[in-house]
């Protein structure tokens, strides 16, 4: 597992290609350079925080550390599907769903991974635990986002049919059906679309890492592979637990539509 | 018997009032009076302070979707969760009837709703209400769309379930429908709170 160490002079000299983007920026006028400066100093600050801050939890091995760095993660995936949202819900459930939903589904594939899948000893090992829970965040996010907007526009176009079809005596869960089913698979059609281009389009970045760190292709290909499982599930799991919870949210026990429970559109950065 | 207890509205006073089986009632008053919202509070579709009884049980007492498969809210506005007629009803049900009380018989149930008139979707949607026989009937301008003969038809309709032992509410702007369906009026903007009615007087 030999590969080339990056000094700094190679960071700097990398950062050259920067600088002829920058420069095509100056040079077309296309007001970019600002805003290229700032966004690569923050990706190297960030990027090299987490390389600071997962050398000292690796070192701590400790799993009070592990489920720490874990929930800040959980943390920021929130806040950033929160974010995402265009139309939210009221009070405190807007971030109780999302969040929620984010935990459950990504908890559940991560442990799950890391207990019986790639089982590492301890399996609270965090040079497993979190790469595996910051890829399967990352598509957890992805399908909760689509399932609660696909939701939260549906639930006004439609709301005629589905309030005809309660007026009918029919259970929310019937008049909802249609899209329910339409927000879940909306918010799996990514992670599909991933799957099945992994390899022949795309070169996934984890196997990539991989392979540039110096690992044997076909081992880091078995763990893209798994990892591709994983993510599959926890997405799969975040679209039907963020769906029906939408579903419950803006219906209640006398299955009565609930769309007070809507807030008025956010702006969405 | 449907008895309605305290019913709280926003905008009005807490109404109580009772229809029998057989008893339509009519309820008027100027746009945004509270028709809508009073029928819909009726059918449990909004949440309502206040108490609404069928043969002595409140609507709490049993399921919503049991509740409004006995008191069917008909809206102005009808919509349709599927693409045909037929879709949306149960492969059991009894619809020649029906259909051809409301000039409906030649009506194709397996094209697209979207293609059918206006007034053939409101029929439609009386038809529709009817097909599982409760026993309330709230109607929200049941012929606001309709063209004059058609109006006549679902007057008629309305009419004959008024006499065959159903319990009507019924929202119109059509007097002379009222005249002619209503047993009891209850005008909306007669309903005042004292304090209101006082300081208007002032």
């Amino acid at each position: 597992m030999n590969s080339v160490a990056l000094s700094n002079t190679d960071l700097l000299s990398a950062a050259l290609l920067l600088a002829i983007n920058g420069a095509i920026s100056v040079a077309f006028g296309l007001r970019l350079e600002l805003n290229l400066l700032l966004a690569s100093v923050r990706m190297v600050v960030q990027v090299a925080a987490i390389g600071f801050v997962l050398k000292f939890v690796f070192a701590q091995s400790s799993p009070l550390w592990t489920a720490g760095v874990a929930m800040l993660m959980l943390l920021l995936a929130g806040y950033e599907l929160i974010a995402r949202q265009e139309r939210r819900f009221k009070g405190w459930w807007s971030y109780g769903l999302g969040n929620a939903t984010l935990l459950f589904a990504s908890g559940v594939a991560t442990l799950y991974a890391v207990t019986v899948v790639i089982a590492p000893s301890p399996w609270y090992a965090p040079r497993y635990l979190l790469p595996v829970l910051g890829m399967v965040l990352g598509s957890t996010l992805t399908s909760v986002s689509l399932a609660l907007q696909t939701l939260a526009e549906g639930i006004e176009r439609e709301r005629g049919a589905i309030e005809a079809r309660i007026a009918q005596g029919g259970t929310r869960f019937a008049a909802f059906a249609p899209l329910l089913r339409r927000a879940m698979r909306t918010a799996t059609t990514p992670l599909l679309n991933i799957i099945s281009v992994a390899g022949m389009v795309t070169m996934p970045g984890m196997m990539t890492g991989q392979i540039l760190a110096g690992a044997d292709p076909t081992a880091a290909a078995r763990y893209q592979i798994v990892l591709m499982f994983v993510m599959a599930g926890a997405a799969g799991l975040g679209a039907f637990a963020a769906a029906f919870g939408g579903v419950l949210l803006l219906s209640d026990n006398r299955h009565r539509l609930r769309l007070d429970r809507l807030a008025p559109f956010a702006s969405v950065r | 018997m449907l008895r309605i207890d305290y019913l709280s509205i926003a905008g009005l006073p807490p109404l109580s009032f009772e229809v029998a089986p057989g008893q339509c009632l009519a309820i008027e008053g100027p746009s945004g009076s509270g028709k809508t919202r009073l029928l819909r509070a009726i059918a449990d579709l909004d949440p309502a302070e206040g108490y609404v009884f069928l043969e002595g049980v409140e609507r709490a007492e049993m399921a919503g979707p049991l509740w409004r498969r006995r008191v069917r809210f008909v809206s102005a506005e009808p919509a349709w969760w599927a693409a045909t007629p037929r879709a949306h009803f149960s492969p059991a049900a009894r619809l020649d009837r029906l259909l051809a009380t409301l000039g409906l018989e030649h009506l194709n149930l397996d094209q697209p709703v979207a293609q059918l008139s206006t007034g053939e979707r409101q029929r439609l949607a009386l038809v529709r209400a009817l097909a599982d026989d409760p026993p309330v009937l709230l109607l929200d301008e049941p012929t606001s769309a309709l063209a004059a003969t058609n109006a006549a038809l679902a007057s008629e309709f309305i009419k004959f379930q008024i006499l065959a032992g159903r319990i009507v509410i019924l929202v119109s702007h059509d007097t002379v429908q009222i005249e002619r369906l209503a047993t009891a009026r209850l005008h909306l903007s007669d309903v005042v709170w004292p304090a209101a009615s006082e300081s208007a007087a002032a």
